[in-house]
């Protein structure tokens, strides 16, 4: 072992601790009791769930719902739209495809400030504020372009002599799709699933404008937790928005760099 | 013209009608919902039953509630720190990940995670390191290196409470440069390093004339992607700071959901619009010209 290795050793480890302690410390003190927390102890010892339930109590149970139910229908509705649409670019050279790529892209760019004020105004309308639906719909506007992109991507890398055996032995176009090219982008079509509804899951802006009653969860950490004095329920908050986001890392972690490496 | 130009339109939509239809539905979606709502943001923005109107202008400019020149100079601040910082992060990471070791997969996996980690919580996460009961102050009390906690929060310490958003915006958005950068890199074929080491080039050589040139389009797609993302910052300010340190999302926020003005709101949007636009127009003229470098190689 040489300085060289010492030196890359040391910097990899401070940079792994620079993106794990502040979890580690806003999850410890999450479960931490509060004469722990207020004393001048750096690491608590014991053990609550005394911040949790009661942000459990204040409303986070109906907010864990909602968002579950908005994350599974964006989910649903933006690749029921979105993966016929990226089939489309990856396997058909028609003339403008290469335009109308870069419109998605660009509309994947575009703030959700201008979506947010201008669908309060039309769900106003609609009755559609404060609803689950507007914000499924909201949310799939939001999600729809990147698995476009994604299932684009994901369809461009499946060999196109598999489908072309499929038709050898008689399959429909149908058939091809649903038995050998569907199967094949699954894993792939999976973990892109999974960030979609991380993508909604984490939403806070379009979600606190077009919600009032109907909360998300981290719309009602923005508006209510935010709101309390007390420091542990907030870290108590920061847990329940990210064990989603640890059980993406820790089941599609591999997925992560091929699905931006092409994705774009 | 018209007539052959028609009987064009024609002869493509009968020879490629299957792709046409199966993007039609997405399109039409992003077409109400995005590209709609851009258009009726310039009519809230500017238009009051119906006539032309300039309330929406005045209220940002004049009104003594508004915080809008200091909204617009917090953003471009932030941005300008953040994405510098970031990126800079990134490039070193990526450089003493590229090669392979024990545990470098771990490592790689442990940097990707604040990308799953929503704003929300990024700056909650970063509010328990920073309180006056954060680890931090806790810290440096027990090592005697300060006699009383270092406050981040609250309007007389906004410069502080700046320092605590820079520092969250960083830890959580890296994740992102990093894996557009990382996944660049990770596509550059060994050859190449081996080709140059065979020829006896240095580290810095490889480095420089190597590498540098081959991750240049990743580094570019990830400084543009993170500034348009950075125009957007909302959450960890609004978590860490309130409108101590306003900035044009939080901003639209406010007036929409706190004063109800949706045309200062949509105003707020279209200014943020036009910044990510100016930006965007780079992002699709680079890409444009990287599509032409692999049309002609």
């Amino acid at each position: 072992m040489n300085v060289g290795d010492v030196v890359r050793a040391l910097f990899v480890v401070l940079l792994a601790s620079w993106v794990l302690l502040p979890i580690v410390i806003s999850i410890l003190y999450a479960f931490a009791p509060s004469d722990e927390y207020y004393s001048d102890k750096p690491i608590p010892t014991s053990f609550t769930l005394e911040h949790m339930k009661l942000l459990w109590d204040l409303g986070a149970r109906e907010a864990i719902v909602n968002s579950i139910i908005v994350g599974l229908g964006t989910v649903i509705l933006s690749f029921l739209l979105g993966v016929p649409a990226g089939y489309a670019l990856a396997r058909y050279a028609f003339p403008g495809r290469e335009a109308v790529k870069l419109g998605i892209v660009a509309t994947r760019m575009f703030p959700v400030v201008v979506i947010a004020v201008s669908l309060l105004k039309t769900f106003l309308k609609l009755d559609l504020a404060d609803t689950l639906l507007g914000l499924t719909l909201a949310h799939t506007a939001m999600a729809l372009p990147f698995v476009a992109l994604i299932a684009s991507s994901v369809f461009a890398g499946i060999p196109r002599e598999l489908e072309e055996a499929g038709f050898v032995f008689g399959l429909s176009p149908l058939g091809v799709f649903f038995r050998i090219t569907l199967p094949l982008a699954a894993p792939s079509l999976t973990a892109a699933a999974m960030f979609t509804f991380l993508l909604s899951w984490n939403e806070v802006f379009i979600a606190s404008a077009l919600t009032l009653t109907n909360r998300t969860l981290p719309a009602f950490i923005l508006t209510s937790a935010l709101a309390t004095p007390i420091d542990t329920i907030k870290f108590a908050a920061a847990v329940l928005m990210i064990v989603p986001a640890l059980l993406f890392i820790l089941i599609a972690r591999r997925y992560l760099i091929t699905m931006w490496a092409f994705g774009r | 013209m018209t007539g052959r130009a028609s009987t064009g339109l024609l002869r493509v939509i009968r020879e490629w009608y299957k792709p046409l239809l199966l993007l039609a539905p997405a399109l039409a979606y992003l077409g109400l919902f995005i590209v709609y709502p851009i258009v009726d943001s310039f009519a809230t923005a500017f238009f009051y039953k119906g006539y032309f109107s300039l309330e929406s202008v005045k209220y940002l400019l004049y009104s003594p509630l508004s915080k809008f020149w200091e909204a617009l100079r917090y953003t471009l601040v932030l941005a300008a720190l953040v994405v510098p910082i970031e990126t800079t992060l990134a490039l070193i990471a990526t450089l003493v990940l590229l090669q392979p070791f024990k545990g470098r997969d771990t490592a790689v996996y442990i940097l990707t995670i604040p990308i799953a980690i929503s704003d929300v919580a990024a700056g909650l996460i970063w509010y328990s390191m920073l309180t006056s009961k954060g680890f931090i102050n806790k810290i440096l009390l027990g090592l005697g290196l300060i006699d009383s906690p270092i406050v981040f929060f609250g309007y007389e310490y906004r410069d502080r409470a700046l320092l605590a958003i820079v520092m969250a915006e960083v830890w959580r958005s890296m994740a992102l440069v990093f894996i557009i950068i990382f996944a660049g890199a990770q596509l550059i074929h060994k050859e190449l390093f081996e080709a140059a080491e065979v020829f006896g080039a240095s580290f810095w050589v490889k480095l420089r004339h190597v590498l540098f040139p081959l991750i240049k389009p990743s580094i570019q797609a990830a400084l543009i992607i993170r500034t348009l993302f950075a125009f957007q910052v909302f959450a960890v300010v609004w978590v860490l700071a309130g409108r101590d340190v306003p900035v044009l999302a939080g901003e639209a926020y406010y007036t929409l959901v706190e004063l109800y003005r949706f045309d200062v709101a949509a105003l707020y949007a279209l200014v943020i619009a036009a910044l990510s636009m100016s930006t965007g127009v780079l992002y699709l003229r680079f890409l444009r010209a990287r599509h032409l470098e692999v049309g002609r190689s």
